[in-house]
């Protein structure tokens, strides 16, 4: 279970090193992802938070390799149980899409084919990726509606995307992903563009389906509140670069990266109800031209001389917490002196 | 009568009903706002949430006249505002809208958005007082007013919504319908905008009716809140009332629904999930909406349409069981 014994035994999961990734545009090189490394292990939820541009969303594309013509992997590795599989061709990829790790998105109605029945869409998934014959296909796809909580499963497989509710098709969507018993689901902004109580049910599907089978999930979301809800470890993303990486209450509650803080101050809270919010001044980086010291550097209010002229390094803060933030360097060292004083 | 009247905007029993085609020859009511009254103080904000929808969007274009009023009646200031006197009273009400992107016309300058409002009601003398009054717009929205100049596509979200902002001040406003103004935004670039929204309350003492799906942004701006499900208003009052007991069943589950950015408390709350999806408005249950989702559901809620009533001073409630 500890990350020991894990060590010890077997490989984690997933192990992304060093990945880059960048996308080329006629203004230039856009660098959306910029070295993250990170290791998931069976059956935990990994929740990645960041703002738009941050590369929350293209690390997930590169690792399943779905990224847009101009976007190209640059550097790292992923090692899926130790294999690196950004070395597989595309047919390779294919049949380890889906299998292996599968991928639900925010927006089910541009994901589900609008012509063709949630049945047949459902259908195809299992028999690309399994050798079940036709009954065996169609028994699949109805347990696995019935799985993810969708009433009257045998009418629905007849119906079309756009007769189902968002909920509804969110739902679909899971099922897809599912139905060959994934290793890992990566999940993209999955209840962004559903309503709240939906979002609720939806969320609690996850949670049960991920105690169910056992799954690990890679959570990608700018929502604060449902990382809290959901994920066993947390990285925050800005401009591409891990700024910090822990456990939930490591993040919340000892946060070590000036932005992960200011992040965590900008959101309206009940219980500190009328008191002002902090909000990050400035505007999100720009990824054309990033910065030679720390990309957070221009909107922080601690910045000093080094976060300027150079990148922070990934710092272990204490077994189960890493930030990549010069204030955070200097909390450790003044720490130690005053622990050493003391002594 | 308009000098000393109670509320700044006094909403009584407003409807919107539009005409939907289905099929040939069937024409179907959709009662997207079916009777909603509410009343706004000075300088005070309140709170309008519900899910997609539910008409909150409607309510406040209806209550500027932007769509025509099916039936009921809007008074600002102790005026009722009809389609005769509407354009007088553009000056006092103006509207923020949701998306940055498509409310503001990506061939004018920024200067010729704000200024627009201006050129309207004649706001201004001479050219260099206009060009004044747009500068000091934009420094009041927390713009440089170096950017008068520039389009809107050179701004990033955060900085478009303040023109929005910039132009719905042009014309000094007493009240701005908010139409989900920052569900757009990243949460850091949230804060601001909502801060500037406060700040320019506190200087300028406009009410607001501040329109949005997110309970945590709602309940951090408001004083009061109003929760809306199918058209109508299911509870009303006081927000840390609302907030920490709730007293409808919609509102309940609404509000144990909210993904709280807190590991201690996710762990710890109990969620109410509700069944299913809200219904059609097209076709709307009969008796209480919210009955088909309702885990106290009786008898009675199928019959007749639970009414507001007071159940603590300014605190309504419309449901049977409560």
């Amino acid at each position: 279970m500890s990350t020991e014994s894990n060590s010890q035994k077997n490989v984690p999961l997933l192990q992304v090193k060093n990945l880059h990734t960048s996308f080329y545009t006629d203004a230039g090189e856009v660098k959306a992802v910029n070295g993250i490394s990170y290791n998931l292990d069976a059956g935990k939820v990994l929740g990645i938070v960041g703002e738009s541009g941050s590369g929350k969303s293209v690390s997930a594309y590169s690792l399943m390799q779905i990224l847009t013509d101009t976007g190209r992997v640059t550097e790292g590795e992923v090692l899926f149980k130790g294999e690196n599989i950004l070395k597989y061709n595309s047919k390779q990829m294919q049949s380890f899409r889906g299998s292996r790790i599968s991928m639900i998105f925010q927006d089910p109605m541009t994901c589900l084919n609008p012509v063709f029945s949630v049945g047949s869409q459902l259908r195809e998934a299992i028999r690309i990726h399994t050798d079940r014959n036709r009954e065996e296909t169609q028994a699949r796809a109805l347990e696995m509606l019935q799985l993810v909580g969708v009433n009257e499963p045998e009418k629905r497989l007849k119906q079309y995307p756009h007769e189902l509710s968002g909920g509804m098709r969110q739902r679909v969507m899971i099922a897809m992903a599912l139905a060959c018993e994934p290793d890992i689901l990566i999940a993209d902004e999955p209840t962004t563009a559903l309503d709240v109580t939906i979002q609720a049910q939806i969320l609690e599907l996850m949670q049960s389906l991920q105690k169910k089978l056992g799954m690990a999930i890679i959570m990608i979301t700018h929502d604060l509140g449902v990382i809290a809800d959901m994920c066993d470890e947390i990285i925050v993303m800005y401009a591409g670069k891990v700024c910090e990486r822990g456990t939930a209450d490591e993040i919340f509650y000892n946060p070590r990266h000036e932005y992960t803080k200011g992040l965590i101050r900008s959101i309206p809270r009940i219980t500190e109800q009328h008191e002002k919010l902090v909000p990050i001044a400035g505007s999100p980086v720009d990824l054309l031209n990033l910065p030679k010291g720390c990309a957070f550097a221009s909107r922080c209010d601690h910045a000093m001389k080094i976060c300027l002229t150079q990148q922070p390094e990934e710092v272990q803060v204490n077994d189960s917490h890493i930030a990549a933030c010069w204030n955070n360097v200097r909390q450790m060292m003044e720490e130690e002196n005053r622990g050493g004083a003391s002594k | 009568m308009s000098q000393e009247a109670k509320h700044l905007v006094d909403v009584r029993d407003l409807k919107e009903y539009f005409t939907v085609k289905s099929g040939m020859l069937n024409k179907l009511q959709l009662k997207a706002v079916d009777g909603v009254s509410f009343t706004i103080d000075r300088g005070e904000t309140l709170g309008l949430v519900g899910e997609s929808g539910c008409g909150k969007t409607t309510v406040g274009r209806t209550l500027l006249h932007l769509y025509k009023p099916t039936s009921g009646e809007v008074y600002f200031d102790g005026v009722q505002v009809t389609d005769k006197n509407i354009d007088s009273f553009r000056k006092d009400m103006q509207i923020v809208f949701q998306d940055p992107y498509s409310s503001l016309n990506p061939r004018m300058t920024v200067a010729d958005i704000i200024g627009e409002p201006l050129d309207i009601h004649h706001l201004y003398k001479n050219k260099k007082e206009r060009a004044e009054r747009i500068a000091e717009l934009l420094t009041l929205v927390g713009l440089n007013s170096e950017h008068a100049n520039r389009y809107a596509h050179e701004f990033s979200g955060g900085q478009r919504q303040r023109i929005g902002i910039a132009r719905a001040l042009a014309v000094n406003p007493r009240f701005i319908v908010c139409d989900e103004p920052v569900s757009a935004l990243d949460v850091s670039i949230q804060a601001q905008i909502i801060n500037t929204f406060e700040e320019l309350q506190q200087k300028l003492g406009i009410a607001y009716l501040f329109i949005a799906h997110d309970l945590l942004v709602v309940q951090h701006m408001s004083r009061r809140i109003a929760v809306m499900y199918l058209g109508r208003i299911v509870e009303i009052g006081p927000s840390a009332d609302i907030i920490s007991s709730p007293i409808h069943p919609y509102t309940e589950s609404l509000i144990s629904a909210i993904p709280m950015p807190d590991p201690e408390m996710a762990r710890h709350k109990n969620r109410i999930i509700l069944e299913g999806d809200v219904p059609s408005p097209l076709h709307m249950p009969k008796g209480c909406p919210f009955r088909t989702r309702c885990r106290y559901a009786t008898k009675a809620c199928e019959e007749a349409r639970p009414e507001l009533r007071e159940v603590s001073p300014g605190r309504f409630v419309a449901c049977h069981n409560r």
